[in-house]
């Protein structure tokens, strides 16, 4: 298949693995913070191949993960009203709130449904006008656009049964809170998807304000493991900055409409991380001009007390301060039929990914 | 036990226990064999082996609810005869007769039904099996969704060929074959349903492969296991196959072919074609000695002709299946909890 096994090539991922494999014995830590770098890494077994001395931690980039069981609990609540469509994408219909989830809601009845975009759930809004539709926005810069451009959507052919339930967050603020937080890394494999949208200079104070590198990376196995090479080189020169791997998909400026649009709809809010607790000014909720269409201020629900789960170590391991195989839960009560932590629920989760590729415990 | 397993099992069925998944598995395992207890059950194979005054008989049943009931490549009457037929040839067994039963709701039109019915019995006239018996219900409008089809079936089956469907004679250096690409039912299906506006030439690989299946057993080569590949992809088959077995297996993920529009389809959902459901593609086991003379005999079959060998049995690292990856990596291929969802980003 073209643009895909060019970057699957055999030959190429073992230059790159010989590549980095002599420039250092040292060894080397670098974060993964996307999910779908996750997904990418284990799906494809790449640290099977990779030297030793390279580790790799999986970060907070995983939507799914970081979403507050609060968030989870508020949607249940939403899905439990008579004149209520949740519209959402697959992932989350499995995250475990407090004491349900929407999976098991829509078992029993509530009207749930996955779409792919939401431009499916503005269809669903105008064909139910007697119903409120609401959209679960969750992901990070590269989601927060299409979530934008919903309402714009909206508002342009006045729907008034339409609402966004935002836990859009944005990527830097819990990077930089990694760090503040004590999580030593040599550099970051940085989110290529986001970066598409926001440009690469997002991350411009991170070199020189926390020591450590940044390279943009692609998803396919040439893409992370060319990245990984341009981050080692980083830390054995001791010159850390900011790269560009991904260089078909990402401009230095980004994607400036989609930036535009996202500054047109969102506000900037402290919001809460799974693992993380409050970001200051991580999140994104719907602006004053539109909302008419924010969920939180147009749907009054009453919402369960959120209850954490004992034991689950996700907070830790969505900071890399410890691998999945470190937790009781793992593999043990916490299983992908039975996920006990949202790192367990999403496919781009550690948890998840460790699971079904890598060693599933027994 | 978690919170959300509890409310799962005092409440409500989720559509992950259709799935073909570990939810599906467990509900069998902790209800149906729990009540229905019998040895012949508990073997959990594709069909029932019976003997009955000394003749062995393989006997099966499975119910269609495919939306939507025409695809590309086939429809749900197609299916409900190629998913039973299937199920007992890969069982080792030369299928006969089959039940055919309508669950019909009220305003069906007449003649979608008659093209159905009609697409049945090419089928069934191909595959050489005779519809015998039958039942009709309609339910009122909204009690299901057009049309439903239970299919039963009986075929004989030769006592040296009783242990293909437990694959207990499996044993190390054993070729893992499968006969053609993956995952295109799956896609064709996941295409004409919810991609309105989006145009694919996917097609379902929808057959009755009990003639094929036939020819390789009349080589006389040792077949020690066939199990077709239908909900779960060959991810669960492979699973399956390991875990009950207590062996290893080793596949190599450059051995098997995907068509491209179904490739590139998957990569633009997230989806992992080795869980995507096939109804056409069977994976086989045999010695080593006699792979050659299987693969060609399968490659003169119509639906055939691109089997290879992906994989081999391995004596290392029991019960897991391993996936030697496109790139030269190495990961544990497992069973997949629920229904595959598209990712979100």
């Amino acid at each position: 298949m073209k643009y895909i096994d060019e970057f699957r090539d055999k030959e190429i991922v073992f230059k790159l693995i010989e590549k980095i494999s002599s420039v250092t014995q040292k060894e080397i830590v670098l974060m993964e913070v996307c999910g779908g770098h996750t997904w990418a890494i284990q799906k494809f077994g790449i640290p099977s191949l990779l030297p030793k001395n390279i580790k790799l931690l999986s970060g907070p980039g995983c939507p799914v993960c970081v979403t507050s069981k609060k968030f989870i609990d508020q949607a249940v609540a939403y899905s439990r009203l008579n004149d209520v469509i949740i519209t959402t994408y697959g992932d989350l219909i499995r995250v475990p709130g407090s004491t349900s989830s929407l999976n098991v809601e829509k078992g029993k009845g509530a009207d749930i449904r996955i779409v792919y975009s939401i431009l499916d759930a503005l269809q669903i809004a105008n064909e139910n006008p007697a119903k409120k539709i609401v959209f679960l926005g969750i992901g990070f810069e590269t989601t927060a656009p299409g979530s934008a451009a919903g309402i714009i959507n909206a508002a342009r052919k006045s729907l008034n049964n339409f609402f966004l339930f935002s836990s859009h967050k944005i990527m830097p603020p819990a990077m930089a809170a990694l760090i503040d937080e004590g999580v030593t890394i040599n550099g970051y494999i940085a989110p290529g998807h986001v970066s598409a949208i926001t440009g690469s200079h997002i991350y411009d104070d991170m070199p020189a304000k926390y020591g450590v590198g940044c390279v943009i990376s692609g998803f396919e196995p040439t893409d992370i493991l060319q990245s990984i090479y341009m981050l080692v080189k980083q830390v054995v020169e001791n010159k850390f900055c900011v790269e560009i791997q991904y260089k078909r998909v990402v401009k230095p400026e980004g994607n400036i409409k989609a930036q535009e649009i996202m500054k047109e709809v969102f506000a900037l809010r402290d919001d809460w991380w799974r693992g993380l607790g409050t970001i200051k000014n991580s999140g994104l909720c719907v602006n004053e001009k539109f909302s008419n269409f924010d969920a939180e201020k147009m749907i009054q629900v009453q919402v369960e007390e959120t209850k954490e789960e004992t034991g689950c170590i996700c907070g830790e391991i969505l900071k890399g301060l410890k691998t999945p195989h470190q937790c009781k839960l793992f593999a043990t009560v916490c299983t992908t039929s039975n996920p006990i932590g949202a790192c367990m629920v999403s496919q781009e989760g550690a948890c998840n990914a460790y699971f079904r590729f890598n060693n599933n415990g027994k | 036990m978690h919170i959300l397993d509890l409310i799962i099992m005092e409440n409500n069925i989720l559509l992950g226990h259709g799935s073909g998944g570990t939810l599906s598995h467990n509900l069998i395992k902790d209800l149906f064999v729990r009540y229905f207890d019998n040895h012949i059950l508990k073997l959990q194979t594709d069909s029932a082996l019976l003997n009955m005054n000394g003749a062995n008989i393989a006997f099966t049943t499975d119910s269609f609810i495919v939306d939507p009931i025409f695809f590309p490549g086939g429809d749900i009457g197609k299916l409900a005869v190629c998913g039973t037929v299937n199920d007992l040839a890969v069982s080792g067994a030369i299928p006969k007769y089959l039940s055919a039963s309508f669950i019909i709701e009220e305003g069906f039109s007449f003649k979608e039904l008659e093209t159905i019915v009609s697409s049945m019995a090419d089928e069934a006239k191909k595959a050489g099996v005779l519809i015998v018996t039958g039942d009709t219900k309609v339910v009122n409008k909204g009690q299901c969704d057009k049309l439903f089809i239970n299919t039963s079936g009986i075929g004989v089956i030769e006592e040296k060929h009783k242990s293909i469907s437990t694959g207990e004679k499996i044993k190390s250096g054993d070729k893992i074959i499968i006969n053609g690409t993956i995952a295109d039912h799956g896609m064709a299906i996941m295409a004409a349903r919810n991609f309105e506006n989006f145009k694919t030439n996917i097609k379902s690989d929808c057959a009755c492969l009990n003639h094929m299946i036939k020819e390789i057993l009349d080589t006389n080569c040792i077949i020690k296991f066939i199990r077709d590949a239908t909900r779960g992809g060959i991810a669960t088959i492979l699973c399956e196959l390991t875990e009950k077995n207590n062996i290893g297996i080793e596949i190599d993920e450059s051995k098997v072919a995907a068509n491209e529009n179904v490739r590139g389809m998957c990569e633009l959902l997230g989806f992992d074609p080795f869980y995507v459901a096939n109804e056409g593609k069977i994976i086989l086991v045999a010695p080593d000695e006699d792979v050659d003379k299987i693969i060609s005999v399968m490659k003169q079959n119509e639906f055939g002709k691109d089997s290879a060998v992906i994989g081999e049995v391995v004596n290392n690292r029991s019960g897991k299946a391993v996936l030697k990856t496109g790139i030269g990596g190495k990961r544990i291929i497992d069973m997949l909890a629920d229904e595959q969802l598209p990712r979100i980003c």
